[in-house]
């Protein structure tokens, strides 16, 4: 498969001087088309703050971002709302995402707008096909979702534009395990049925192993292994992949505690 | 060993506003000496809610329609509107409420909670002798005595847990109540919690605990026993591993079917979630292993 996306050298640092604060450092990965790539990491790894440049939120310090062999790492005007286009995202909290005064049928008519009305009107049905969804949920407020379903229609809200690229940043980090489980079927969905590329951020490793054709795993800033699910779960190279495998809670095989005293941990 | 806690027929009520919503619907638990109970159960199941009954904190809206608390032989009406001793809070049950680390207060250094903790439920107790009670604490399990001259933000999320964690059992209460304290930690921080609180329990710190959280593979690594509870109701307890290698209750087999972990069986196999169980079933009657 070839890259959709090449990200070369990427580094973020905030702050200047002592005070410096290097989010991301020297990041180089490819996202092969149509296929699930999952960014794992703990919190303050910066994979959010990648996730943040590869959307164009936040500026970039240094390095280069390539998208379908254009330079996207600086764009301005017109040229960043027809890369919005083709990138789109999913953040963590879909219940922040809603005027709570709106339906959702209001919220999604801005992305019909964008697409024009007659097409629009087509895509609507469709996006909402594609999360399991129908027209009725138009007429419904948020408060009368469920968390699941809410980030349903944020999906369906980002598939509207017909993305090339989905980006999610944590989707499912608040909803219950159940819930969680058909999102990221969903997702799965998306990419055997459209062929959409879809870079997914978590810091859990169990929803990685279950989504990801590729997993990249971050440590302060930097990316510290990369590879194939198969490779980077079942036979990591990198100690602390290794650790943070091996600190990973199972359900059928209970984990070995060690002594309190011996345990290692970063301030 | 004997019996620690015993609550029996908790019936917890939500009153809003003309609307009566049943959180804990006639819910009996039993938590033997030196046992972590886990009770598990997806969002609005009912769990933080009968944790807060249990650990005394109930209150308006919620209200606590019947139930009683026997601890160490003493009964506790809970019902209606029974009195509870002041004591009890804190000394006998204490609550580790949810997100406890971000309620330490940003302009504070640790040690003035410490101390204002201490000194609510003693009078007479001195600065020195609150702060010397809780360095031998926290030195003992492992986290360094700086952690009291520290302020909040010069903590990470790990140790803040951990000190919120020794700051609520100071008072060495019988049984800690603790609502999804690794929830918000990343793996690393997790396991060394969980160790710490096993630790707690071996040296008689506290004498047993209720560790609410969704999060099934931790209760795995934690409890001895888990109860599911699906609606403001337990629909099947039992011994963890009875629980999570052969659950009889389908709400129970739904949950555990859709946990994920880093196991090859489940980077090939698609998982269906819980919308194609039928939810019917989940009223089937409470199963419980012995």
């Amino acid at each position: 498969m070839s890259a959709i996306y090449t990200v070369e050298h990427l580094t973020k640092t905030f702050g200047h001087g002592k005070a410096a604060v290097h989010a991301v450092e020297d990041v180089s990965f490819d996202l092969a088309a149509g296929g699930i790539t999952v960014i794992v990491g703990e919190s303050g790894s910066g994979k959010s703050t990648v996730a943040r440049m590869l959307l164009g939120l936040l500026p970039v310090t240094s390095g280069r971002l390539v998208f379908q062999d254009k330079d996207v790492t600086h764009l301005k005007g017109h040229a960043r709302t027809a890369y919005w286009r083709d990138v789109q995202a999913v953040f963590q909290d879909p219940f922040s995402s809603f005027n709570q005064f709106f339906t959702v049928g209001t919220l999604l008519s801005r992305s019909v707008r964008l697409v024009g009305r007659d097409v629009g009107k087509q895509r609507l049905e469709e996006s909402l096909g594609h999360v399991g969804m129908d027209l009725s949920v138009l007429d419904r407020y948020p408060h009368q979702l469920s968390g699941g379903q809410r980030q349903r229609v944020m999906i369906a809200r980002a598939l509207m534009m017909r993305p090339k690229l989905l980006i999610a940043d944590e989707a499912t980090s608040m909803l219950d395990a159940s819930l969680r489980v058909n999102i990221l079927n969903v997702l799965k969905d998306l990419r055997d049925e459209l062929g959409m590329t879809i870079l997914f951020i978590t810091h859990d490793i169990g929803q990685a192993c279950y989504l990801a054709d590729r997993i990249l795993v971050m440590e302060n800033g930097a990316m510290i292994e990369q590879g194939p699910t198969d490779e980077v779960i079942f036979n990591p190279q990198h100690e602390y992949t290794k650790r943070l495998l091996a600190d990973v809670p199972k359900l059928h095989t209970a984990i070995e505690l060690g002594d309190l005293h011996e345990s290692v941990e970063t301030p | 060993m004997g019996t620690l806690v015993d609550a029996r027929n908790i019936r917890g009520v939500y009153y809003l506003g003309g609307k009566d919503l049943v959180a804990v619907d006639d819910v009996s638990v039993r938590i033997e000496e030196g046992e972590v109970l886990g009770l598990a159960g997806e969002s609005g199941s009912g769990k933080t809610t009968l944790g807060s009954i249990i650990s005394l904190i109930a209150r308006p809206p919620l209200h606590v329609e019947q139930g009683t608390l026997e601890i160490d032989g003493k009964v506790q009406e809970l019902g209606g509107d029974a009195k509870i001793p002041r004591t009890w809070r804190g000394a006998v049950v204490s609550m580790l409420p949810q997100g406890a680390m971000n309620s330490l207060s940003p302009t504070k250094r640790v040690r003035h909670l410490v101390y204002d903790v201490l000194r609510s439920h003693d009078r007479k107790i001195t600065k020195d002798e609150a702060l010397d009670r809780a360095r031998e604490r926290i030195t003992t399990l492992g986290l360094p005595a700086r952690v009291l001259d520290a302020y909040p933000h010069q903590l990470s999320g790990g140790m803040k847990q951990r000190t919120v964690t020794i700051i609520s059992t100071l008072l060495n209460p019988r049984l800690l109540v603790a609502d999804e304290p690794t929830s918000a930690l990343d793996v690393t921080s997790q396991k060394i919690l969980i160790e710490m609180l096993l630790e707690m329990l071996d040296k008689k710190i506290m004498s047993g605990v209720i560790f609410v959280t969704h999060d099934l593979p931790v209760l795995r690594t934690v409890a001895s026993k888990i109860a599911v509870m699906y609606e403001g109701r337990i629909v099947e307890r039992g011994p963890t591993e009875v629980m999570v290698d052969h659950p009889q209750h389908p709400y129970t087999q739904a949950l555990m079917s859709s946990v994920l972990a880093p196991e090859p069986k489940y980077t090939r196999t698609r998982i269906e979630g819980m919308s194609s169980f039928d939810r019917k079933l989940f009223n089937a009657p409470e199963v419980i292993h012995r």
